[in-house]
């Protein structure tokens, strides 16, 4: 069962990108980790937003291209990832 | 009812076609929230207006559409107040009319950061909004210059001929998502503005309308809630005229 925020935020990229729950998050990258194109890039940001309650700037949308990116970038909008 | 318990965003909403779309909404169920270019009294005038006349809810949120900031903090609220959007109407804009030779670059710069991108800045917003909830419909508020020009109105009508190219692109890119995208391209209408022309000019449009008469905001407004509504619920990527049989 997911229930730290930070394992939440894996569970957003497991659900979007398709990856392996025991995938190396810290080298997950944009345009890098397969599926993690544009499309998939929105998803993943609609995904996040839902499950954190939050609304991401747009700089933070277009910022967030890496998984420790979107770690910061989570816990700058009021969530704890600690 | 048709639009009950739909949030709806109309920017550009204090006066014209954007107020009488606000009411048309109100009518029909929806929260209604408001927007204008500043916080002056006018904007908080037309939301005691509205919920005086409707008693539904009402919000008001200052922006002007060329600002940045401005227009990604109305969706900040929004998201706070209501977590959801489920209707943009994209109707501010502006309109500054000048022959070719004596157009200046301000007058281009004004026109196209008001009607163009500050359309494009709303659109982006809210269909992010949107996206979480799988479903919206976005309506942009075009011309029927912006798709057969008219003298005088080079850069209006490119601005609002570049709104339909922006309808058509992201219909394409949120139809998967449930968001439709569709524009409304009002004729000759009955505004503050068509009521400063001359009598000789007024008669000599209005002689090419078919229907023979000037259209009203109201008429533009109740297509606008056909869009917004689900009554519309499979129509996505058209330019809907409004306009008596203007350009039958």
């Amino acid at each position: 069962m997911v229930t730290s925020p930070i394992d939440k935020l894996k569970q957003a990229f497991v659900d979007v990108l398709g990856v392996n729950p025991d995938t190396d998050f810290e080298s997950m990258a944009y345009g890098q980790t397969p599926g993690w194109d544009s499309v998939a890039h929105m998803n993943l940001i609609a995904e996040i937003e839902t499950t954190f309650d939050i609304m991401l700037a747009t700089a933070d949308v277009i910022g967030m291209s890496t998984f420790p990116k979107a770690r910061e970038i989570v816990a700058r909008n009021g969530i704890s990832l600690t | 009812m048709i639009l009950q318990g739909k949030i709806a965003f109309i920017t550009g909403s204090a006066r014209g076609i954007g107020w009488a779309t606000a009411r048309e909404f109100a009518l029909h169920g929806a929260t209604v929230i408001l927007n204008h270019r500043s916080r002056d009294t006018l904007l908080e005038e037309r939301c005691r207006e509205l919920e005086a006349e409707f008693h539904g809810t009402v919000m008001g949120l200052a922006a002007d559409a060329t600002d940045v900031s401005a227009v990604q903090n109305c969706y900040l609220e929004i998201f706070r107040k209501f977590k959801r959007l489920d209707v943009l109407v994209n109707n501010a804009g502006i309109l500054q009319g000048a022959l070719l030779g004596m157009i200046t670059n301000e007058l281009i710069r004004a026109v196209i950061d008001t009607n163009l991108v500050g359309s494009m800045l709303h659109l982006q917003e809210a269909s992010r909004l949107m996206t979480r909830k799988q479903q919206g419909s976005i309506i942009n508020v075009s011309s029927i210059i912006g798709k057969f020009g008219t003298e005088g109105q080079t850069v209006y009508a490119a601005s609002k001929a570049a709104v339909i190219g922006l309808t058509m692109a992201a219909a394409k890119e949120l139809a998967s998502k449930n968001i439709r995208v569709n524009a409304v391209a009002p004729g000759f209408i009955d505004t503050e503005m068509t009521r400063q022309l001359p009598q000789e000019k007024l008669q000599q449009t209005i002689s090419g309308i078919r229907m023979g008469r000037i259209g009203t905001a109201e008429e533009v407004a109740r297509a606008i809630v056909f869009l917004a509504s689900d009554m519309s619920s499979y129509v996505t990527g058209q330019v809907l005229g409004i306009d008596g049989g203007m350009m039958v």
